[in-house]
């Protein structure tokens, strides 16, 4: 299955676009899967440097994970002020505590100001995040995490050893 | 009692009356008029069947500009799928082949005898009842929507989604 949207621009990335690896997860932010992707992921990152360029973009499945569209919301609120991925990195960090409240916190210690916090809980970015959702359903995401690697779906192991190994074969 | 084979695209849909619910049944002709998706899915509660109805169940504004309908099908009884339908919030029925066990399956040539239930497989009815996709997925992996929404997309093209 292949990525109908390559990575670009337009998204959350860490490295550079042009990085001979390029990993995309599709995540939801109260997904305990996702959770377990996030430590495994930073670790690909450190061993990996700048031969990896990685994105991230939102698929919450609201129904099971009641929290995790605000939650986006929030990653983008923080995104306009440059902010994604501190905010990326808490929630995962904090995947038991997405209220609104909690979630108003760490926008608050990210400098995210009154207006920005209201524009989160208002859904002011939800086009952004269905737009993410559609295009992983159109690539074949059928929950998450969802990883691309290189614009081809990858299914296999995500420890960081089979992952680094993997990767630094494609090198 | 035999397994039909798979309808073919082109054939119109078998019809059925199935448990919507302990008190309600419902019909595929019912839905007449607007595209359908079937979904056939072996269990309520396994992993990859919870995964595969929590996104379609996600996708339900998506299947509604399209003025689609999607139905579950599969063996287990109507207050099994009460119960699974509550607890991830579904909001699409789930119809229950339960007796005679499999028949519809049988029917629609995705009936896996080995096991007692039904294959993975989809389907998308035309407004007219007429099969116009089909896919039969391993049983282990979930589908997801992408061929669903293809196949949405070349009835809109037609004209035919309403």
């Amino acid at each position: 299955m292949s990525l109908r949207t390559p990575v670009g621009p337009h998204d959350h990335v860490q490295g550079a676009l042009d990085a001979p690896i390029v990993l995309l997860e599709y995540g939801d932010f109260e997904c305990p899967y996702c959770g377990e992707a996030y430590a495994e992921i930073k670790a690909v990152q450190g061993a990996m440097g700048p031969s990896l360029c990685f994105a991230f973009r939102h698929f919450p499945l609201s129904n099971a994970h009641p929290h995790a569209e605000r939650a986006a919301e929030f990653a983008e609120a923080a995104a306009t002020i440059g902010r994604f991925w501190e905010m990326h990195d808490i929630l995962y960090e904090n995947q038991r505590a997405l209220d609104d409240r909690s979630l108003s916190r760490y926008a608050t210690e990210l400098g995210l100001d009154d207006a920005l916090v209201a524009s989160a809980l208002g859904g002011n970015f939800s086009e952004r995040i269905r737009r993410d959702f559609q295009g992983g359903v159109r690539s074949g995401v059928n929950g998450t995490p969802c990883l691309f690697l290189n614009g081809e779906r990858y299914d296999g192991p995500r420890e960081p050893e089979s992952l680094i190994t993997m990767m630094r074969r494609m090198l | 009692m035999p397994d039909l084979e798979l309808p073919d695209v082109g054939q119109a849909a078998p019809d059925f009356s199935l448990p919507r619910s302990p008190r309600e049944a419902m019909t595929l002709a019912e839905l007449r008029g607007r595209p359908v998706v079937l979904v056939f899915y072996p269990a309520d509660w396994s992993p990859v069947c919870g995964d595969q109805v929590t996104l379609y169940n996600e996708m339900l504004p998506t299947f509604d500009e399209y003025g689609a309908r999607i139905v579950g099908i599969s063996v287990d009884g109507p207050w099994c799928h009460a119960a699974f339908a509550k607890d991830r919030n579904l909001e699409f029925p789930l119809l229950a082949d339960f007796e005679p066990k499999g028949d519809v399956a049988r029917r629609y040539g995705v009936y896996d005898a080995r096991h007692g239930t039904t294959e993975r497989a989809l389907f998308v009815i035309d407004a007219n009842g007429i099969v116009r996709w089909r896919y039969v997925s391993p049983i282990e992996v979930n589908p997801g929507a992408d061929g669903i929404l293809d196949a949405l997309d070349a009835l809109a093209a037609k004209g035919d989604t309403a």
